[in-house]
């Protein structure tokens, strides 16, 4: 198969076996001191020179954070052992002198880097349309195709930019889809979130290119928490996507992001994601612990999808959700997460039907191998506004091998008459009758395993931009050796 | 990081052991206890006493679950009501058998037990018959008191709730079914608790039930749960049914309490090889009703069919609870619930299916359905599947909406008012469930009983 130019997996040498992804970049970092405390968040404003109602935002999150007392939430399938909060470095930007004008001015080993990840940030320009904001280690490095998108009003930058420079729709959107409050994680990304994504997207315009943004975890220790805020103005449309990785740390590193969506009236906004953060070693050392709070806002006749595909990570914890607001809105959600060796996941969607005739499809494909675990949670809810409110979920689950599982746990509330839902889920194993099938026709044990589980999670890939698309089915295979076959 | 069986017993632990909850009213329950144990007449043996005392305290230990976190197995409903009003122990109750006939399905050729406000009373109830032993627990103590040993509160564990732990706590009567080995009692069994009211202020029962089915034996038994007044009372039952190697119980659960009342019904099985135990329920909803039925399927080759249909109306709440585990493997599980609601009425079903890693080829179907007839009536569904065994075939389904309209349109079409179409298509969807009914004539009584309900369930159509 040939690897497309743009991707993520760039072939690096390093073992197939192994973790692909797995190098440092020695770049010097400016960092925060371990720690989180009012004065650790008068430090991250300092060096980010943020504005005093930035200050006043981040003190107030941090003090609802130190309200809930450390203690996580115990709800979801996930069991860890505890996090020690005062022993992560909240923030570390990669010391670039005062912000680049142009690819020339970025540290050349920053280019190195990306170009071993395969983001060849130089021809950016020939490639696939693909807009790309660095984000490594927190601060948005470079971001290119600037020019094009300013031909159309699009505003797309780095968090921090956004706050010096867009300062009204930062103040009006921020915290207004995922407040402060929402849950612990948000809590404290609210307090201490480095930077990210910016993006907005003008009345009626439709976006000519797929945005796309990079997340990096690199230096030891450091807790990633990006935060991204996507508005996407009436009759607009975009189409956003989102790759991780992180180099191989022996430390489980942790990692709590936000990502809010506004779609206003006619909108359309399409989220993919890619994650492939550290999962560990095979006996589940290390990797990367992935909290992330995810939720859209739909309003009239808008359209919200969020497609994933989560291989990564030792454990994942997340919930892209949407809102349905406004009437005629409608959310979707298409997933595939995959657990191998010791990795946790529980990860599913929330659906909230609050405007007449909303609709929403869950679409959802999990996938566990090893002593991976598995979780499927969902919510739908129907409010009793919601007339005539539509759901359909189906969330599979393949099983490989006696020593891994798989949970499946919607919560279906129906506070409305008129509303119709429709939940199914399934549970097996690679049926004997197709692998035999495969293995007749002289394919191998691994080959035909990596057949069928293509199969399985071929109606999510169909949802990806195809870059991604053709990404995602390697990042399966490689994720699965060694598990099959 | 832990594995997956590790992280499982984690989840476990969990949602097993209980939050502390609302201990508000332990005081009053630890007076009514010691009251209670002071009965010479209710001593029984020490062993019996010693229970009493484990229920109680660990009743008081974990008080009411109230919790609003960390009490998942609670989340939809809440006990609170429950926990802070003040009961008294019922009083004596008088009943006469024509009373009780239009009360609930009634059958003279049944062995019949009859409890009246938690009390046995020996005339409305029958002679044992047909080679089983059926009677009321204080008398199986003293005939059989191995046996009962052997088997009572070795299923309904007091560990992880506080409901069952009170239940134990005032453990005193009860049915006590037993069938020895290789045994099909001519006549099914008939198990009826009516609460009757004499006093002003509410009163509490504790009914227990203890079935055992001996190898290769094959019984029948409904459980009837029925009341004469209107008012405001508390049960809090509990049943314990063990089915041995190869054989089967054929069970079904009537519930229809006062609209005002509270009811808790606990139901552990503990199934042997081989073995079929089908539990088909039928329940209206009360102020707070609860039907919690928990399945262990700990030997080879056993199956649970686990039904139930529900109908709530004016405000009330019910919740049902149906879990299932499949510990070894070769077990086959199917649950279908559903649920026809009216009124600002809210039903609650949780199911949790948990295949253990040795449970290979375990073959699990889970499904809710909820016809929601009326604006302000809200139905919460959470069907759970828990896999660690590969070689498994699970699924689960939950539906919820109100009667198609295009099914209507057909019939419409065809001469039918509206009014007659939806009773038809609504008859419809409860028959689906009564049809599984295992006791034959029972399934017509239940068959016509619903159908009087009908009139409180109706169709509107929508302009």
């Amino acid at each position: 198969m040939t690897t497309p130019p743009n991707t993520i997996s760039r072939q690096t040498g390093v073992s197939q076996q192994d973790y692909k992804w797995g190098f440092d970049i020695n770049i010097d970092s400016d960092a925060v001191p371990k720690g989180l405390s009012e004065e650790t968040i008068h430090q991250i404003v300092a060096k980010k020179g943020e504005p005093e109602w930035m200050l006043e935002w981040r003190l107030r999150a941090l003090r609802h954070w130190m309200k809930l007392k450390q203690e996580e939430p115990t709800w979801a399938y996930i069991s860890h052992p505890p996090i020690d909060f005062q022993d992560i470095i909240y923030y570390a930007a990669p010391k670039t002198k005062a912000g680049p004008q142009s690819l020339d001015e970025v540290d050349p080993e920053l280019v190195t880097a990306f170009n071993k990840l395969g983001i060849p940030l130089q021809e950016q320009k020939q490639l696939a349309g693909v807009a790309i904001d660095a984000v490594l280690d927190s601060a948005s490095v470079a971001t290119t195709y600037k020019k094009t998108l300013d031909k159309y009003g699009i505003i797309f930058c780095s968090f921090t930019e956004a706050i010096k420079e867009h300062p009204e729709l930062v103040k009006k959107y921020m915290g207004s889809v995922v407040p402060y409050t929402d849950n612990f994680y948000a809590a404290l990304n609210s307090a201490v979130f480095s930077d990210g994504s910016f993006i907005y997207i003008p009345k009626g315009v439709r976006c000519p290119i797929e945005l796309m943004t990079y997340f990096r975890i690199n230096l030891a220790n450091t807790g990633q928490f990006e935060r991204t805020l996507i508005i996407a103005d009436e009759g607009s449309y975009v189409s956003y996507l989102e790759g991780c990785t992180a180099p191989i740390r022996k430390q489980n590193q942790l990692h709590a992001a936000i990502v809010e969506i506004i779609a206003l009236d006619n909108a359309q906004v399409k989220y993919s994601t890619l994650q492939n953060w550290y999962p560990g070693d095979k006996e589940g050392k290390g990797g990367v612990f992935n909290f992330v709070t995810k939720r859209g806002k739909a309003m009239e006749n808008s359209k919200i999808s969020w497609t994933q595909v989560e291989t990564g990570s030792a454990i994942t914890w997340k919930y892209p959700s949407v809102i349905l607001q406004g009437d005629n809105s409608v959310g979707e959600f298409y997933s595939v997460a995959l657990v191998n060796n010791y990795q946790q996941a529980d990860t599913g969607t929330k659906m909230i039907h609050i405007g007449k005739n909303t609709k929403s499809t869950i679409v959802a494909k999990g996938i566990s191998a090893g002593h991976g675990n598995n979780t499927y949670r969902g919510l739908v809810r129907f409010m009793p506004g919601a007339t005539n409110a539509k759901n359909y979920s189906q969330c599979d689950s393949l099983l490989i091998g006696d020593k891994c599982s798989a949970n499946t746990v919607p919560y279906i509330e129906v506070k409305n008459s008129t509303a119709r839902i429709e939940h199914e889920a399934s549970t097996s194993k690679v049926s004997d009758d197709q692998l035999f099938y495969c293995l007749q026709r002289g394919m191998s044990s691994e080959e035909a395993h990596h057949m069928i589980i293509k199969g399985f999670c071929k109606g999510i890939f169909n949802e990806l931009p195809f870059e991604f698309a053709v990404e995602a089915s390697q990042l399966l295979r490689v994720s699965l050796e060694g598990a099959v076959g | 990081m832990v594995n997956a069986a590790q992280l499982h017993e984690v989840i476990e632990r969990r949602l097993v052991t209980p939050v502390k909850g609302d201990q508000s009213q332990v005081g009053m329950y630890e007076e009514q206890f010691r009251a209670f144990t002071n009965d010479s007449k209710a001593a029984g043996p020490s062993w019996l006493r010693h229970m009493r005392e484990q229920g109680m305290a660990r009743f008081a230990e974990l008080g009411f679950p109230t919790a609003q976190r960390g009490n998942e197995r609670w989340k939809y409903t809440n006990v609170a009501p429950i926990a802070r009003a003040t009961f008294a122990p019922a009083p004596t109750g008088r009943m006469t058998a024509a009373a009780l006939t239009k009360l609930a399905f009634w059958n003279k050729q049944w062995t019949n037990l009859v409890f009246v406000n938690g009390k046995f009373s020996k005339t409305l109830s029958s002679e044992m018959a047909g080679g089983v032993y059926a009677a009321n627990l204080a008398d199986a103590l003293v005939s059989q008191p191995d046996l009962v040993r052997s088997h009572l509160g070795k299923y309904a564990s007091l560990a992880s709730d506080a409901f069952i732990a009170l239940n134990t706590a005032f453990l005193r009567d009860g049915a006590f079914v037993s069938v020895p080995a290789d045994t099909v009692p001519t006549a099914p069994l008939h198990i009826i608790f009516v609460t009757t009211k004499t006093t002003a202020e509410p009163t509490v029962t504790h009914p227990r039930t203890l079935i055992v089915v001996g190898n290769g034996s094959k019984v029948r038994v409904l459980e009837s749960y029925i009341t004469l007044v209107e008012d405001s009372y508390f049960t809090n039952a509990v049943t314990e049914i063990y089915v041995g190697n190869s054989a089967t119980v054929d069970h079904c659960r009537f519930m229809v309490e006062s609209p005002m009342s509270y009811h808790i019904g606990m139901t552990r099985a503990y199934q042997g090889q081989d073995s079929l135990l089908t539990s088909v329920s039928f329940s209206t909803g009360t102020a707070i009703a609860r039907n919690d039925v928990h399945a262990n399927l700990d030997a080879p080759g056993s199956t649970c069919v686990l039904n139930g249909l529900y109908m709530t109306t004016g405000q009330e709440h019910l919740d049902n609870s149906i879990n299932i585990d499949h510990v070894k493997p070769h077990c086959t599980s199917r649950e279908y619930y559903k649920g026809i609601l009216a009124g600002q009425s809210r039903a609650v079903f949780s199911g949790r299916v948990v295949v253990h890693q040795d449970a290979q080829k375990t073959d699990a179907v889970q499904e809710d359905k909820n016809l929601i007839l009326s604006e302000g009536a809200e139905a919460d569904s959470k069907p759970s599947l828990e896999i660690l065994a590969d070689d498994v075939k699970c699924k689960h389904g939950a539906t919820a909406g109100q009667i198609d309209l295009d099914t209507l349109f057909y019939m419409r079409a065809r001469g039918l008012d509206v009014e007659t179409a939806g009773s038809m298509l609504i008859h419809a969807f409860a028959n689906e469930i009564i049809n599984t009914a295992p006791i034959e004539q029972y399934r017509e009584y239940l068959r016509d009983y619903t159908e009087k309900l009908l009139p409180e369930f109706k169709f509107v159509a929508p302009e």
